[in-house]
């Protein structure tokens, strides 16, 4: 028996080792996650304030409030929607530096009132501008990045190992003999796909709704506009992964290339905000970052049409170039 | 200009360690069954998928009506693979919608089904169908778009006897509306009973080219003597015959058997088991190739 399975064992392992393309992307992927949870979670302890600075950069001599210890001061340049996370209690307290100097606190928050004492120590002229507001609840702000994520594994796994397996039994060679083309083909995948993530998802919000209940404060028929271009992104952006590889481990090792970093970087679980400039511009060459960043402004903050357009037209705009890259590149045999 | 519904010209396939396909020509007439012959490793297979426009040629091009291969030789062709799988948890009526769903014109799929003969299964999972009947269902496919070129890649390889004779008589009744027929085969019986014309290749070259019966004609005397091999001394190598080796047999090819019985009888070879017929495919092959065809 011993003898059988090292048998099967040394073959496998001389297959492993022979797909260089898979190995390689195997020994990459764990370096990439210890890579990127370092990003994530890793540097000095979380401040235990978030306080916003209406101002379009931060400059820490500027005030002596600015340079307190556990306090996280991000920059927020649009008044309006700086004034909705205090509402919402997403930060503790926003300030305006410039003469005359302001701030607004939500009288509702405890951690408002605390942070409140901390720049009135600093800047006992500033004016109070009260506001009032309940907390959006974690898992308000987590309901779209549960549907997100959900839409983001059904895209990326579902449409790219189907496509592989038809390449490996060799009937996508028999539909290469029939006039179909590659981009009618990938086109039916993408829509068959879209078809069935839109139903998954209308039954996770409804079913979430119906159950523990969550906020939206925006138009769904807008969520539906988000879903319908989100999706077709992230599907597009599988099929590229798709169109042309024929080992399952390649193929799946540069899924979770793709998967993980949107895991850990698309705001699914908490927001980046605060995280170094370059590293939020990586999570929005991502769908799923704009996917979210619209879904959570349509239902934590009514947003409308106007004010999630850029993400529309990004998801758009990437969903054409990877069904174009994909066609382009995608290959009906196995090489 | 050209009568050839196919022509191919100076086709030529390289890998990175061989070539497949090494200067290959042809032309097939119209309404003709075109049998392409080899040993494994020929490069028949090659040939065909550059022929059926879905492998590149390194050089070489391929002529479907005068014109390279394009939109309407897809519309226009039908195809049996060697080997292919078709779409899970589709019924054989649904997979022949399937494809009859991409092609503009064709035959209705009730019509498909009946030609196959595959009315009782029409409503089966197409991966629960035996052998035989996965090739019938392969075939339907490659006739929903009613082809006036058909290619059959080694469709009979795997059956069982009858199966195989179930699908030379489909083949038969497919031949007899005229349907040009591209056929490669590992089976000489399957060549002789519906080829009008053959290719036989080997290192990916053709060897030999024409009617079966006037290549059979130019290459073979009338008859062929079959005597075992470990019957056939080894000093009878030496007598003025024509000697043929094959793996369990001798084969002697003459147009005067008294005079070689004669021969045979004086050197005093065994007789018992001699077996005399008239050449058939098998043995031009052998001829030609050096090389016995093994299913």
């Amino acid at each position: 028996m011993i003898k059988r399975l090292l048998s099967v064992l040394h073959a496998r392992n001389l297959e492993f080792l022979r797909d260089r393309s898979t190995l390689v992307f195997t020994l990459l992927l764990p370096i990439m996650l210890v890579i990127g949870m370092g990003f994530v979670f890793g540097g000095p302890e979380r401040p235990l304030f978030k306080v916003g600075v209406l101002a379009g950069h931060l400059d820490r001599q500027a005030h002596p409030f600015l340079r307190e210890r556990y306090v996280e001061f991000i920059t927020l340049p649009d008044e309006s929607a700086a004034l909705r996370k205090v509402t919402h209690q997403q930060i503790d307290l926003l300030v305006d530096l410039h003469a005359p100097q302001r701030y607004w606190v939500n009288t509702d928050s405890p951690k408002g009132y605390i942070v409140e004492k901390l720049l009135l120590a600093a800047e006992p002229a500033a004016v109070r501008q009260p506001v009032t507001g309940a907390a959006i609840r974690y898992i308000d702000w987590l309901f779209p990045g549960i549907l997100g994520m959900n839409m983001m594994f059904s895209c990326l796994f579902g449409v790219g190992y189907v496509v592989l397996r038809y390449r490996k039994s060799g009937f996508l060679k028999r539909l290469h003999a029939t006039p179909l083309s590659a981009f009618e083909f990938l086109s039916a995948q993408v829509l068959s796909r879209l078809g069935l993530i839109l139903f998954v998802t209308v039954i996770l919000y409804v079913g979430i709704g119906a159950i523990i209940g969550f906020h939206n404060a925006g138009n769904v028929l807008l969520l539906v506009l988000l879903g319908v271009v989100g999706a077709l992104s992230m599907i597009a952006l599988g099929l590229t992964i798709a169109a042309r590889f024929s080992s399952d481990e390649l193929v799946g090792g540069l899924l979770n290339v793709l998967t993980w970093p949107m895991m850990l970087l698309s705001g699914i679980w908490f927001s980046l905000e605060g995280s170094p400039r370059w590293v939020q511009w990586v999570a929005h060459v991502f769908p799923l970052t704009h996917v979210l960043e619209a879904a959570r402004a349509v239902m934590l903050d009514g947003a409308g049409l106007p004010q999630i357009a850029p993400n529309l037209l990004y998801l758009a705009a990437t969903a054409l170039a990877f069904l174009a890259f994909g066609a382009w590149s995608f290959r009906w045999r196995i090489e | 200009m050209s009568t050839a519904i196919l022509e191919v010209r100076e086709l030529v396939k390289q890998y990175p360690a061989t070539t497949a396909v090494a200067g290959v020509s042809f032309s097939v007439p119209p309404g003709v069954c075109f049998g392409m012959l080899g040993p494994n490793g020929a490069g028949k297979t090659t040939t065909i998928e550059i022929m059926e426009g879905i492998l590149p040629p390194t050089a070489g091009e391929v002529h479907y009506r005068g014109e390279p291969l394009g939109n309407r030789f897809r519309e226009e062709a039908g195809i049996l693979f060697q080997k292919s799988a078709l779409q899970d948890f589709l019924t054989v009526r649904q997979s022949i919608a399937l494809f009859r769903g991409l092609y503009t014109t064709g035959l209705d799929v009730d019509e498909v089904i009946r030609l196959c003969a595959l009315e009782k299964l029409a409503g089966r999972d197409a991966r629960k169908l035996s052998g035989g009947q996965q090739q019938r269902l392969l075939l339907a496919i490659a006739l929903v778009n009613d082809p006036t070129l058909l290619f059959l890649d080694e469709p009979t390889t795997g059956l069982d006897p009858q199966a195989r004779r179930n699908f030379w008589e489909l083949m038969q009744s497919i031949k007899a509306q005229r349907k040009t027929i591209i056929l490669t085969t590992h089976y000489m019986e399957e060549a002789e009973l519906l080829c009008d014309e053959i290719v036989i290749m080997d290192r990916g070259r053709i060897i030999a080219q024409g009617p079966p019966r006037r290549l059979l004609h130019e290459h073979f005397a009338e008859v062929l003597l079959e005597l075992p091999r470990q019957e056939f001394p080894p000093a009878a190598r030496q007598l003025p015959l024509n000697i043929i080796d094959a793996s369990d047999r001798v084969e002697i090819s003459t147009h005067d058997l008294e005079a070689t019985l004669r021969t045979l009888l004086e050197a005093k070879v065994p007789l018992t088991n001699l077996r005399i017929r008239p050449a058939n495919l098998e043995d031009l092959f052998l001829e030609l190739t050096g090389t016995e065809l093994r299913p």
